[in-house]
């Protein structure tokens, strides 16, 4: 009988609707990071690197780019004979069907993709972090304080930690006291949305609670657990962390990867993140370009100027653009004198010849004040962007856009143009 | 294709200037984030060969750890495969392969076991795009035994190649083999398709005679018995075998046109993939007319130069139409033109190197 110690279950269901028009055909996990990967990269790097050799990836909302990405995981070495990488979407059931309707609920509509594994622990993790973590010490530490649940946990600013689920834990790490979202924190513990959960304890108890409305983790099963055993233990991590789930830390977190000596290095031979990556060939700079303060993908053609950006995986920047403070995802052409400031172009968009991004100055945003609320320019993928517009700061453009959507020829800053058809 | 294919990557070559001292020819990385091998295998991958073997001898260390996934040519599946083929010792014989016929003939087995009407044999140091199955369509209707795939000659210097005359039909009817001051229009690219039938007769002959090399034992001397046609190659091809030309061969891949060529229009050139960062450019970096690889990080300034993989540049260094093989590390201050790095190197601060460019300098 198959027999695994511990199997990762990872939830990439979410839309992630802080990011906008970014998550406009992909779900957040999919979404490109730090010019080559993608989000869910860095757990399930995490997991390989980690020995957990067994991946159940929890898919709902527009799976389709997390489905070509992953595939059956080779980039990871997770196709493997027994276990590898499982993409789990929702399913009919003969009866009682349901969409994901929460994280725990996700996780108790799979119990059999769970059982077929037979596990001794179960590690639950979400697919929108940047961080690197090592998921065998953190099972050590479980196996060691003979606990039934173990949450990883990191220090926040105390100032911050009212965002957060807090723990409050005895000296040891086990957690006395659990708070969602305190107005005054006892602690500035906050869980990092991972956990490692005894198999048949998580069994028990989801479906004891499988008929909470939208069954989630932090929510109900961890309170749940803590009621019932009294023993769920911290793992506190003390590494590099970034939640990237608004436009500004998205943004933020993929710009410090442009400094001299990043907090979050990638250059360096431990724990590599693996991917999927669309291109193998080297990028290219052009005779008249100037690149600096950049990262730039392979298989890239930079013949204009870029500075504090970073470019995905055949990106094409022409003679005369520039490229500024910005973020290029794979495939996005920048075309002749085109000038981006201050943006973040999804993949495959174009910006047309001579058209000017982020100009101007702020306004509050008309399509949504708490997704849009900074200077950047944000650009859905497989747009486009006609010859010689102007774009103002805190927009929203997805699709293919022409002359007429631009009054005078230009977008002011807050506006937004959304257009159904992307680029074929 | 009803092919099988055969990659031979066993040679050396004394006109590397040491760059083969610790990898075969067919292992030379190429384009920043390629090797030689990679142009034959993905040829044959692409034209749906699935059953390709690799001959090596060589200093073939390198070479069976880049061909050890074999899943990023399409191989590795339950039909076909992508197998390794090295000397080995037998009841028969202990001999290394002591040529290009004699490799294939102490591998006659795995060509007989095969079921393949066709062979493909390619050398594994050409740098060249080219569809087999148009090959072999011009094989059947030219109605040759043997199809030699030939380039139109150029100025190539005939004592390094086969230089080959034809009549008007195709067929080869001369073939001066590296001769100095040699006549003839095309020259050999070492690219040969010929019936699997055919093909083991011949090489049971050449066992027979103890002909080791298939050029002489299995083409020259067959000219007027098998009709042998030449299949003339359009388009980009370059044999890596000589420092000068391998630099040259790097430098050519500066032009977007041969980029496209190779590795965007489909089917592209695959590699093994490895998971470096993307490039990294500095506050101070200035790159002009260059290729840089994955996991490279530049500080001075870069010209008509390709760095392959985690080539880091210093400070106030100036590398002009140099090749950075994997790893390199430049110091600070350092001038190099016109030089080819081997990859682990370490080049001292304030150093200053100046090849001529019409004979590169090696490093170290």
């Amino acid at each position: 009988m198959v027999k695994k110690e511990m199997i990762a279950m990872l939830l990439a269901g979410g839309q992630g609707s802080r990011l906008g028009v970014l998550t406009q055909g992909m779900a957040k996990p999919a979404v490109a990071f730090g010019g080559k990967y993608c989000i869910i990269d860095f757990p399930l790097s995490n997991c390989v690197n980690s020995d957990v050799d067994t991946v159940g990836v929890l898919t709902q909302y527009q799976p389709l780019q997390l489905n070509t990405h992953i595939g059956i995981g080779i980039p990871w070495d997770l196709d493997k004979q027994v276990g590898g990488v499982t993409i789990l979407p929702p399913y009919e059931k003969s009866g009682d069907s349901e969409w994901y309707t929460g994280t725990a609920n996700a996780i108790f509509q799979n119990l059999t993709f769970m059982d077929s594994y037979n596990p001794e622990y179960v590690l639950i993790l979400s697919g929108d972090h940047i961080y690197k973590m090592d998921y065998g010490e953190m099972l050590a530490r479980h196996i060691k304080a003979g606990a039934e649940a173990t949450i990883a946990v990191m220090p926040v600013d105390w100032e911050e930690a009212h965002r957060y689920g807090i723990l409050v834990t005895d000296g040891a790490g086990k957690v006395t006291e659990f708070e969602e979202k305190p107005a005054n924190p006892k602690s500035n513990l906050a869980s990092m949305g991972i956990y490692i959960f005894n198999y048949k304890t998580l069994r028990a108890a989801l479906t004891e609670l499988k008929s909470v409305p939208g069954c989630d983790f932090g929510m109900h099963v961890i309170p749940y657990l803590f009621r019932e055993t009294n023993n769920v233990w911290t793992y506190e991590f003390n590494g590099y962390w970034k939640d990237v789930g608004t436009l500004t830390t998205y943004w933020e977190t993929n710009m410090e990867l442009c400094d001299l000596v990043p907090e979050f290095n990638l250059y360096e031979e431990f724990w590599q993140i693996y991917t999927s990556a669309e291109s193998h060939a080297p990028a290219y700079m052009g005779t008249g370009a100037e690149v600096s303060h950049a990262i730039v993908g392979d298989g890239s053609e930079i013949c204009g100027k870029v500075k504090r950006s970073v470019l995905g995986s055949n990106v094409t920047v022409a003679a005369g653009a520039k490229v500024i403070d910005s973020i290029l995802m794979n495939g996005v052409t920048v075309e002749e004198g085109a000038v981006v400031r201050k943006a973040i172009v999804a993949e495959n968009s174009v910006i047309g010849k001579n058209a000017r991004l982020g100009e101007g100055s702020f306004e509050t945003s008309r399509l949504d004040p708490k997704v849009y609320n900074s200077d950047l320019v944000v650009v859905g993928a497989s747009s486009v962007i006609p010859e010689g517009v102007s774009i103002g700061k805190n927009t929203a453009v997805s699709g293919v856009t022409t002359a007429e959507d631009y009054p005078n020829g230009a977008l002011v800053s807050g506006g937004y143009i959304l257009k159904k058809e992307g680029k074929r | 294709m009803k092919a099988v294919g055969i990659i031979l990557a066993g040679g050396g070559s004394a006109l590397m200037k040491g760059l083969v001292d610790i990898r075969a020819v067919a292992a030379m990385p190429v384009a920043g984030a390629y090797r030689a091998v990679d142009f034959a295998l993905s040829n044959m991958a692409n034209s749906k060969i699935n059953t390709v073997a690799v001959l090596t001898q060589y200093s073939s260390r390198s070479l069976n750890e880049h061909l050890s996934a074999p899943s990023w040519w399409g191989f590795g599946r339950k039909q076909g495969g992508l197998f390794l083929l090295n000397p080995t010792i037998t009841p028969e014989s202990t001999n290394w392969f002591r040529g290009t016929a004699d490799a294939l003939v102490q591998n006659l087995d795995f060509i007989k076991e095969r079921h393949e009407p066709y062979v493909v044999i390619a050398s594994g140091d050409g740098v060249y795009k080219l569809d087999f199955d148009d090959v072999m369509a011009k094989h059947i209707e030219s109605g040759a035994q043997i199809t030699v795939v030939c380039k139109e000659r150029g100025d190539a210097d005939s004592s390094r190649f086969g230089v080959v005359e034809t009549d008007a039909e195709g067929r080869i009817t001369a073939w001066h083999e590296k001769e100095e001051g040699a006549e003839g229009k095309y020259i050999n690219c070492g690219i040969y398709l010929i019936r699997r039938l055919r093909l083991i007769r011949l090489l049971e002959e050449c066992k027979r005679l103890d002909e080791t090399d298939f050029v002489r034992g299995v083409l020259q001397k067959n000219l007027e018995s098998e009709r042998i046609n030449a299949y003339v190659m359009d388009g980009y091809w370059k044999n890596i075998a000589s420092a000068q030309s391998y630099f040259e061969c790097n430098m050519d891949m500066l032009s977007p046109e041969l980029r496209k060529k190779f590795f965007y229009e489909y089917p592209s050139i695959s590699t093994k993939v490895d998971d470096f960062p993307p490039a990294k450019f500095n506050d101070n970096a200035q790159v002009r007319n260059s290729l840089a690889a994955g996991g490279t990080i530049v500080n001075g300034t870069v010209e008509n130069s390709v760095l392959f993989k985690k080539v880091y540049i210093g400070d106030g260094s100036v590398v002009r139409n140099c090749v950075l093989l994997n790893d390199v590390y430049v110091g600070n201050g350092v001038t190099l033109e016109n030089c080819i790095v081997e990859k682990k190197v370490k080049i001292e601060d304030g150093t200053t190197v100046i090849g001529d460019p019409n004979d590169v300098t090696v490093l170290p």
